[in-house]
């Protein structure tokens, strides 16, 4: 049991904390937010130049190698600053699903790019009908000459709209198996609508009609993407319980400061104990948060097994309650000016609630577990 | 960064493994798994065997007769204990008046009470709680007076748990009634056979004699029963209640109760299927276990964090907060698996020496019992709320 960093990842965390804390006030992200791009290009490429979009890709393909616990690191900064960038969809999740499924010339061709932050990737797994569950999908692949034609439509492919390919996934015509594909956005057939979120990051729907994809062009085998679609999942969902870790840190820090500074009734209101409870319980809900944070951290890249995804559910479910809870909570402390869209708060407190409706909210996560649970082998 | 247990600890909990499962008798662990009460002599069987072992003083220093094992250890001894079915630990003698002794105490004190509480020869009660002074402790007015050799000692003190069984008693007395709440205040070591101690009985919620009211009338004790200096007693008092709060999440106590949530949920029947088969009770044990883990990995933090060197703060405070509303929680869902089951109040069916049939199940009598019992773990030791101001206080700064 060790809970230290060691000097390299002591060192990963201090450099993207600066570089968060330099480029990333607030009024620059609200800047970034309103570009046409949705996010820093210019501060996308410090991360490249640093070696911060290589951290999560594998070092055969030119990227750091890095564990959960270095891509925990890298969120919580991200998560602190609010950043817009697709960082988790693109070199964790996508990254991860091209490394887990794709054919070595696959991975040669896209991993050293993308580690190398020249590409971004992004996955269309959700639909319509799909509510986290990456194999009820509609979306589907008509065979045809040397290979497939795309029909159906994708919805909030984050980070999709600045993608150079997209993880499409979809089911053969007439069979079950979930397959993912590689598609060019511009390709003849995709329509793409692009949006921001309410929490800031920007995404598109995709509208797929008749969209050719050569053989070459799928990930794995036919029909078998499940799996990795579920286990990347869970990494992506570990890394994103440290992207709300950065953010409940940081909303706790301003509700805190608020407290100590906002007079009424001649004294701080932080005197007051009914707010000062409420903050003593937002601080217990975010150690809870941390201590899930660091176990699926540690546990995001373990082999497939009962007892990791009861975890990284575990985790996901503890996390999106922590959240909620603490965004809540500092909205009401804050009062009025929590309610602001010119306070850096709210937005914490949007990115917080809804950082849920990515891989599985706490409502999901629980009947994940009560499926898996664990039960004694004798009855009472 | 890594949580896992080196392959020491590991051994080592499979060396506790193996000695619980030759040396704890299974009738004390059947009746710590249906929640039944537990017998002086029940507690005592058990310290014998530990003690032993060595195992018994496993917070003291070795060169007193403690065991030297790290946080990590205790914790794992905990946990397997209660994993078990071994009766808890009466924490008064051992684990709380010990170390205060341990720390503050004389020389002679030291030769004196600590084999005593080794061997199980003396049981001590705590008298800290009083009717005018339970969260504001230091407001206690039990007076202890000096007339020559003795101090002279009027007053009550409540809540004394297992006090019925006790021979001795610690005590917090006000011995400087001028000077300021917590400095007037002095620890002493009190007899109970001394003349002029009464105790009697309070009767809980839930039909148990667990705690007690103690009353002094003029008990003479010697002073040479003073730990520390006379009106430096908080001190102690302080040390002792960290003490008593480390240790308060809980984890094992909580995960074994859990394992009997779900035995019992596998074992009642709802529309003729298992209880543990419905989708939404199913639901509220997998969102307690789920909290129960995330509360247990602060505790390995907390736990690693003290192995470093480092001195749990005030995050004992959120722990005993987080410890106590999970394990309230499973005796709440353990009385509502049983639906009506729960309703009669079989006192005879709890206690210790009960051995015929159950009216209903032998799990079914106690769950409604134990979830009353169990509101005192947010009122004890320093209660919920009196934890939070601590937070607010020492760790937020407001």
């Amino acid at each position: 049991m060790d809970f230290n960093l060691n000097e390299e990842q002591q060192m990963l965390a201090d450099t993207v904390q600066r570089m968060v804390r330099d480029q990333y006030s607030f009024e620059k992200r609200e800047g970034y937010y309103r570009s046409s791009d949705g996010f820093s290009p210019e501060f996308w490429q410090q991360l490249s130049e640093l070696g911060i979009t290589s951290v999560p890709v594998g070092a055969d393909y030119e990227g750091f190698g890095g564990s959960g616990v270095e891509n925990m690191l890298v969120m919580t900064e991200l998560g602190r600053g609010l950043c817009l960038e697709p960082f988790l969809h693109s070199q964790i999740y996508a990254a991860g699903l091209v490394e887990q499924l794709g054919s070595s010339e696959q991975r040669r061709s896209l991993l050293p790019k993308v580690a190398a932050g020249e590409w971004r990737l992004a996955v269309a797994d959700e639909e319509p009908g799909s509510h986290y569950d990456p194999e009820s999908i509609a979306c589907m692949a008509i065979p045809c000459d040397r290979g497939w034609r795309l029909e159906g439509s994708k919805r909030v492919v984050i980070g999709g709209d600045s993608a150079k390919f997209i993880l499409v996934s979809a089911k053969i015509q007439d069979t079950d198996g979930v397959s993912v594909f590689l598609i060019d956005p511009e390709a003849d057939g995709v329509t793409s609508q692009s949006y921001p979120c309410i929490d800031g990051p920007r995404a598109c729907d995709l509208a797929l009609n008749g969209v050719y994809v050569e053989c070459d062009d799928l990930l794995g085998a036919p029909g078998k993407a499940a799996p990795a679609l579920i286990y990347q999942r869970g990494r992506a969902g570990a890394a994103q319980c440290a992207e709300a870790l950065g953010n409940m840190e940081e909303a706790f820090r301003l509700t805190l400061d608020y407290l100590k500074t906002r007079q009424q009734f001649g004294a701080p209101i932080g005197r007051f104990q009914s707010l000062q409870h409420r903050m003593a319980d937002m601080r217990g809900e975010l150690e809870l948060a941390r201590s899930m944070v660091i176990l699926a951290a540690c546990v995001a890249d373990d082999p497939v097994s009962d007892e990791r995804s009861r975890q990284l559910s575990a985790a996901k479910f503890v996390v999106a309650r922590a959240s909620q809870f603490i965004a809540e909570q500092a909205i009401q402390l804050h009062g009025g000016i929590g309610m602001t869209w010119e306070y850096s708060l709210a937005h914490h407190a949007k990115r917080l609630v809804m950082l849920a409706h990515q891989f599985g909210d706490d409502d999901f996560h629980l009947a994940q577990y009560s499926a898996l649970l664990d039960l004694p082998r004798q009855v009472a | 960064m890594n949580i896992h247990f080196t392959p020491e600890e590991q051994a080592f909990r499979q060396e506790v493994q193996a000695f619980l499962r030759s040396n704890l008798p299974d009738d004390l662990a059947r009746k710590v798994r249906l929640g039944r009460r537990l017998a002086k002599s029940d507690h005592q069987r058990w310290q014998k065997i530990l003690s032993q072992q060595g195992w018994y003083a496993v917070n003291w220093p070795v060169e007193h007769g403690g065991t030297g094992w790290s946080v990590v250890q205790k914790h794992i001894f905990d946990e397997e204990c209660a994993a078990a079915g071994a009766p808890r630990i009466v924490s008064f003698g051992v684990n709380m008046v010990a170390p205060v002794i341990i720390r503050f105490g004389t020389p002679a004190q030291k030769d004196y009470y600590l084999p005593r509480i080794l061997s199980g020869e003396d049981w001590w009660c705590q008298g800290y709680s009083e009717p005018g002074a339970g969260s504001d402790l230091a407001s206690l007015k039990t007076r202890a007076h000096r007339d020559g050799d003795h101090y002279v000692v009027n007053g009550q003190k409540t809540w004394t748990t297992l006090g019925q069984h006790a021979n001795r008693i610690f005590c917090l007395v006000r011995t400087d009634p001028g000077a300021k709440k917590q400095e007037g205040i002095s620890f002493l070591l009190i007899d109970m056979d001394t003349p002029g101690i009464t105790v009697r009985p309070i009767i809980t919620l839930d039909g148990e004699h667990e705690v007690n009211e103690v009353f002094f009338d003029n008990v003479r004790v010697p002073v040479e029963n003073l730990v520390g200096e006379e009106n430096r007693g908080w001190t102690c008092a302080k040390y002792l209640l960290t003490h008593e709060r480390t240790g308060q999440a809980g984890i094992g106590l909580s995960k074994a109760a859990l394992e009997q949530l779900k035995r019992i949920a596998m074992a009642e029947t709802v529309r003729g299927r298992p209880l543990i088969e419905d989708p939404m009770f199913r639901a509220r044990i997998a969102e307690v276990e789920m909290r129960l883990m995330a509360v247990e990995m602060s505790t390995l933090r907390i736990l690693a964090a003290t192995r470093d060197g480092g001195v749990p703060g005030a995050e004992s405070s959120l722990l005993k907060i987080q410890g106590s509303e999970i394990r309230q929680a499973i005796t709440n869902l353990m009385r509502k698996a049983l639906g009506p089951n729960a309703l009669p109040f079989l006192e005879h069916e709890l206690e210790p020496d009960f051995d015929g049939d159950p009216l209903y199940q032998d799990y079914s009598a106690a769950p409604a019992s134990q979830y009353f019992n169990m509101r005192k773990l947010s009122i004890y030791g320093g209660s919920n709320e009196i934890q939070k101001n601590i937070i607010a206080k020492m760790v937020l700064e407001l």
